[in-house]
């Protein structure tokens, strides 16, 4: 937990993340909160023959639901659907705290730098924010 | 001198135009006491045995002293039975160790007759003070409010003095009025004649508020409570770690505490009544041990308090809850932990508000904080403030501290702040690493 607001990756996709903004013209978009933290975000996906084309986020909350979002929509840009889901799923499960192999890990890319969290149970709400969100859009 | 009173301010969460004044400090007098001298942190284990720990979170839950764990081990060592069911000696003597401590408590917070004995009877067990307060807001409350009375609370309630009264309130048709503070806050005299009037059946109020540190006029609105024929309940969860307790001066009718923020063990409450008006109040637990006699169809409770207490209780956390008082009031003394406390919180106040980037939220005056501070850092979440300060040893409480609509209410970011809250074993060390620590967020986002 320590090294997550000294890694320069999670504190660059925190302070500037590059997929927080309006989107044009979404396909879906879904609103997601957490009520005891006062985190609020709207996920909006652009899908077109089964992949994700574009991923984007609106709102506020702590550095920790940011950088999840940034990382969460730069690495579904350009997956399918499934795959989305895939890892959704992959993440969900190593915050929860359950073994993942050195492949899931890999599928994860930046992502497993959150896997620390699990130890912090007050602040696996934050990490999970985006994925939830986006559990929730892909399962509608 | 400014006047405390006429302070207007509305700048809960802008500290640029916060007042802290070193010359009105002196014309309200220094705290006195040395704060770099700590008498105190060796009687608790867990931060003699962690000096690399500031523990500044003891609004949620006070730590223990060696004296009160001890009890603990030794009335299962050597007292261990289940206290009134029991005909042999160990039962009788777990009997009486529980009942010493009821008296204890009554005579702590003034509950004695014209002959200054202890109305031990008037004093409940239960698990913590939500518990004391759904006691009296589901057993008591329903016999006397009708459609269109009012219940009256104030906006810095916690939620166990808050929930319990929505619920009552929906089920008996009652409304429920809030009362308002000044931003700085302070329950005015017109505010409490303009909420408290001849719809009022019940006023329930935090005797100080968890998240702004400010002390309730208690005494004033149990009067507008009596003159309207009103009841009046107090949550004292706050206020009993850091100061003597007397329901006469309060006027009291109710009051509930838990035992863990006053050095006691966890999962015991104390719900104090008036002896009338606990024995109008049904239980709201039933079953062993609170009957007098039961038949196929039927049940006889026992008398006030143990209706109330149905099954077993955590008797020996009830008698370490005793050696807690007798720790804290004894041993240490109210007046000391006054004196400590508001030198600890003096100078956090004062080292705080030379940092640009802290938002004090609350009032600006340091003796208006009955040990809490709470606060922001700009632009930082203050869940991502906690997180970091743990990395430093340091603990402190981020969120909405069970009063989600006070933080509505202050218009506060994210819903969401950071609460520092001292105890009398805190020092001068531990608010110094709290600031380096303040300084080390900041630079975190800040570079």
């Amino acid at each position: 937990m320590g090294n997550l607001y000294t890694s320069t990756t999670f504190m660059e996709h925190s302070s500037h993340p590059d997929y927080k903004y309006e989107m044009a013209a979404p396909t879906h978009t879904h609103d997601g909160i957490n009520p005891s933290c006062g985190d609020e975000l709207t996920l909006s996906l652009r899908v077109e023959d089964g992949v994700v084309e574009e991923a984007a986020f609106t709102g506020h909350g702590c550095a920790i639901s940011q950088a999840s979002a940034d990382i969460m929509a730069e690495l579904i840009t350009g997956e399918s659907v499934e795959e989305a889901k895939r890892l959704s799923a992959l993440f969900l499960a190593m915050i929860r705290g359950e073994e993942l192999s050195e492949d899931d890990f890999e599928d994860l890319d930046e992502a497993a730098q959150l896997k620390d969290i699990s130890h912090m149970p007050a602040r696996v709400k934050c990490a999970e924010l985006a994925w939830r969100t986006l559990d929730g859009m892909l399962a509608e | 001198m400014i006047d405390t009173e006429n302070v207007t301010c509305d700048t809960c969460t802008a500290p640029s135009e916060f007042i802290f004044d070193a010359s009105d400090e002196i014309s309200r007098g220094w705290p006195r006491v040395d704060i770099d001298i700590n008498p105190f942190k060796g009687d608790f284990p867990l931060l003699s045995q962690h000096p690399e720990i500031a523990f500044l979170d003891s609004g949620a839950t006070a730590q223990r002293p060696a004296c009160v764990l001890e009890a603990q081990k030794r009335f299962y060592e050597t007292m261990n039975a289940n206290p009134l069911r029991g005909l042999y000696s160990l039962s009788v003597e777990a009997t009486e160790a529980i009942a010493r401590v009821r008296a204890q408590i009554a005579g702590l917070i003034g509950a004695v007759d014209e002959r200054g004995r202890a109305r031990a009877n008037e004093i409940v067990f239960c698990r913590n003070a939500s518990e004391a307060l759904n006691i009296v807001a589901k057993g008591f409350a329903p016999h006397v409010l009708e459609p269109g009375d009012e219940v009256v609370i104030s906006i810095m309630e916690h939620h166990s003095n808050l929930i319990p009264w929505q619920q009552v309130c929906r089920e008996t048709g009652a409304k429920l009025v809030y009362l308002y503070p000044t931003k700085t806050g302070r329950i005015t005299d017109e505010e409490i004649a303009a909420k408290i009037g001849s719809k009022t059946k019940i006023v329930s109020c935090g005797h100080i508020s968890n998240v702004l540190g400010v002390e309730n006029p208690i005494a004033k609105l149990a009067a507008a409570a009596h003159a309207n024929g009103a009841y009046m309940v107090v949550d004292a969860a706050q206020s009993i770690p850091h100061m003597a307790l007397d329901v006469n001066a309060l006027d009291a009718d109710f009051l509930a505490f838990s035992a863990h923020k006053a050095l006691g063990p966890m999962g015991v409450g104390v719900l104090w009544g008036r002896h009338e008006l606990l024995d109008a109040t049904d239980p709201v637990y039933t079953g062993g041990e609170m009957i007098d006699s039961v038949t196929e169809q039927d049940a006889v409770w026992a008398p006030v308090p143990e209706k109330f207490e149905a099954g077993t209780q955590d008797a020996a956390g009830i008698y370490a809850t005793g050696t807690a008082l007798d720790y804290l009031v004894d041993r240490v003394g109210y007046e000391t932990v006054r004196e400590r406390e508001a030198a600890l919180v003096h100078y956090a106040m004062s080292r705080m508000v030379e940092l640009p980037y802290v938002d004090i939220i609350g009032s600006i005056y340091w003796d208006q904080h009955h040990g809490a501070i709470s606060f922001n850092v700009r632009g930082i979440h203050p869940h991502d403030v906690a997180s970091i300060m743990d990395m430093d040893g340091v603990c402190i409480r981020a969120g909405h501290h069970c009063a989600q609509p006070l933080l509505t209410w202050l218009g506060v970011e994210n819903l969401a702040c950071c609460r520092l809250s001292v105890a009398f074993y805190n020092d001068k060390h531990d608010i110094d690493q709290f600031i380096e620590s303040l300084d080390h967020v900041w630079h975190v986002f800040n570079g």
